[in-house]
């Protein structure tokens, strides 16, 4: 079918470039868009500039604004269109994911078109910061039987236990999405000296509470489900309860800290 | 009250899905084949979002302990009432005592069937749908038992005036039936990285046929067929993915996303299924062949727009049909 699949890629205008610089009141540059010179703010295009627009159907938007690596920037802004958008009419869910937002709408509500439209200019129009998350406690029994693997993530960073679960409670980790499965956070924030490939085998089964790590990302089970990830403590706080309303204990844009109660040898 | 006298533990309580918790990753679940729930539901009598029951292995019995009236849709299986017949897309008085039984499909995969009022199981996260896969909503979370006892949402007792019952022709709604031999053609978007598969990969999306492995559940179908290949290797963060998403995994096989889905997922998206299509998978079996043709979003909303109006007359007609005594 000639043209399937060219429904990404929009550009913004020049107008919501400027609005945008202005917004961000960073450094200009000038750079050329099909023949028009245009001032763009002095970050990297590929982050900010121009995200990318696809289909899920007809009643779901995929804005993909993701660079090579994962960025904290664009993720806030993810947030703050994500609440932007989730006010209007006909928008049924919207769906962080890390540096992308799916959004969820009726088409019959609202016209596709009309929320592409929209869903750009809340990119380029929205103020991150207007999402607040909140703080999150997470108590946590460092190693011994519930912590299997924090003796051999410690040999691979060519640190000493203590000093792993110092770096691992020292951080603040950012929601960055909440999916996959029910509760599970997409947390951002590892120290990078904390990182390590998921297993080659993953476990069948690692319980619910389980504090895990997998490649440079840190989460927390929220059921016991099969996992490739390094289970390096456990919590007891429960991070799903479909009774409770909100669900999920976490909500994309809250901070994470993890505290620790005991590390058992 | 009405009693499951026989069953699989994958046939559920079902209703619409649930709205609005994918961001705590909460997947819609509901009925696969959600515009036949609608209709049981119209005929029954019932608001739309009313909860009714989803059978997928056969045969399933059920014995009513009180006088209600029912609807059966979806597959095409043969359903008897005592000694009567029911035919498909129907409703029907039932009185206490009445075993209702459906047969395996002549057509089709799923069937639904609807109470007077709806079954009452506890609303969590605003639906009664089951969340097999994460074990919440419907029964205790759970597909039904032999022995299990279902309530009905309380409200008048109203009966048909016509014993024979009435029905609706879903011909407006499905069209001509698929014949047996036929594979099932699904439209579908093209999804973000579309046009990162090669050229031989999309040729083969669109013209072969492929088939529905075992491996096939509420969750979503891995289908066999040609191997799909990207052009370039890609590294995809997590994204939302849907109902009717199709996604390829390294080995190139594709799977479709379904009721159940994740609600993120990172394999590439070759394309979607449109939502007004989405039945039609819910009704193919294990085996089934399938063809995918590209559509664009106007001919999607389309259809939709039309599934839309199919309800609302529907519901004007059963409304005079019933004739409540």
């Amino acid at each position: 079918m000639p043209g399937a699949g060219n429904n990404a890629g929009l550009l913004p205008t020049t107008e919501s470039v400027l609005l945008m610089r202005q917004r961000l009141g960073k450094p200009e540059k000038l750079i050329y868009h099909d023949g028009v010179e245009i001032l763009v703010a002095e970050i990297p295009l590929t982050e900010i500039v121009s995200p990318r627009l696809s289909m899920e159907g007809a009643g779901a938007i995929l804005l993909d604004a993701a660079g090579a690596v994962f960025s904290d920037a664009v993720q806030a802004r993810i947030w703050a269109v994500a609440a932007a958008m989730a006010a209007l009419d006909g928008v049924a869910e919207t769906v962080p994911g890390m540096n992308n937002l799916m959004i969820v709408f009726d088409p019959l509500a609202l016209a596709p078109v009309k929320a592409e439209k929209q869903l750009l200019e809340a990119w380029l129009t929205v103020v991150p910061d207007a999402v607040a998350g909140r703080d999150v406690d997470i108590p946590v029994v460092y190693g011994g039987e519930t912590g299997e693997d924090l003796v051999s993530l410690a040999n691979h960073a060519g640190l000493s236990v203590e000093e792993v679960v110092r770096r691992h409670s020292d951080a603040v980790y950012s929601v960055a999405a909440v999916g996959a499965m029910p509760g599970f956070v997409y947390l951002s924030g590892l120290d990078p000296q904390l990182a390590m490939p998921r297993r080659a085998v993953p476990r069948m089964k690692v319980e619910i509470g389980s504090v895990i790590i997998g490649g440079a990302q840190a989460g927390i089970m929220p059921c016991t489900a099969p996992s490739g990830w390094h289970i390096i403590g456990r919590t007891e706080v429960p991070l799903f309860d479909p009774l409770r309303d909100p669900p999920a204990a976490c909500r994309p844009g809250d901070r994470i800290r993890f505290r620790v109660v005991e590390v058992k040898a | 009250m009405i009693e499951i006298l026989s069953t699989g533990a994958v046939n559920s309580v079902q209703d619409l899905g649930r709205t609005g918790y994918l961001d705590a990753g909460v997947g819609r679940s509901g009925a696969m084949d959600l515009p036949a729930l609608e209709v049981a539901n119209l005929l029954a009598g019932n608001d739309r979002h009313a909860a009714g029951i989803e059978i997928a292995l056969f045969p399933f019995r059920l014995r009513f302990e009180r006088d209600t009236v029912f609807a059966f849709a979806g597959a095409d299986c043969p359903a008897r009432i005592g000694d009567r017949e029911v035919p498909g897309w129907w409703a029907m008085n039932a009185v206490a005592g009445d075993v209702l039984t459906l047969g395996l499909p002549r057509s089709g995969a799923r069937a639904v069937l609807a109470f007077q009022g709806g079954i009452d199981v506890p609303l969590v996260l605003g639906s009664r749908a089951t969340d097999l896969k994460s074990a919440f909503g419907g029964l205790e979370g759970r597909g039904l038992n032999r022995g299990d006892r279902l309530s009905l949402v309380d409200g008048p007792r109203k009966r048909l005036k016509m014993e024979a019952g009435f029905g609706a022709d879903p011909t407006g709604l499905r069209g001509p039936a698929i014949g047996k031999d036929d594979p099932v053609v699904m439209r579908v978007l093209p999804s973000a990285e579309y046009d990162t598969f090669t050229a031989e990969a999309i040729d083969h999306f669109t013209q072969a046929e492929w088939s529905i492995t075992n491996d096939a559940n509420r969750m979503g179908y891995r289908l066999s067929g040609p191997d799909l290949q990207l052009t370039r290797k890609l590294e995809l963060f997590s994204h939302g993915i849907m109902p009717g998403t199709v996604q390829v995994p390294p080995n190139g096989q594709p799977i479709i996303q379904l009721a159940e889905a994740n609600t993120c997922g990172g394999y590439p998206k070759i394309a979607n299924v449109i939502e007004a299509d989405l039945w039609k998978l819910a009704q193919a079996p294990v085996g089934a062949r399938l063809r995918f043709e590209m559509t664009d979003r106007d001919t999607a909303v389309a259809a939709l727009a039309k599934e839309r109006a199919f309800m609302t007359d529907l519901a004007a007609a059963a409304s005079l049909m019933r004739g409540w005594m």
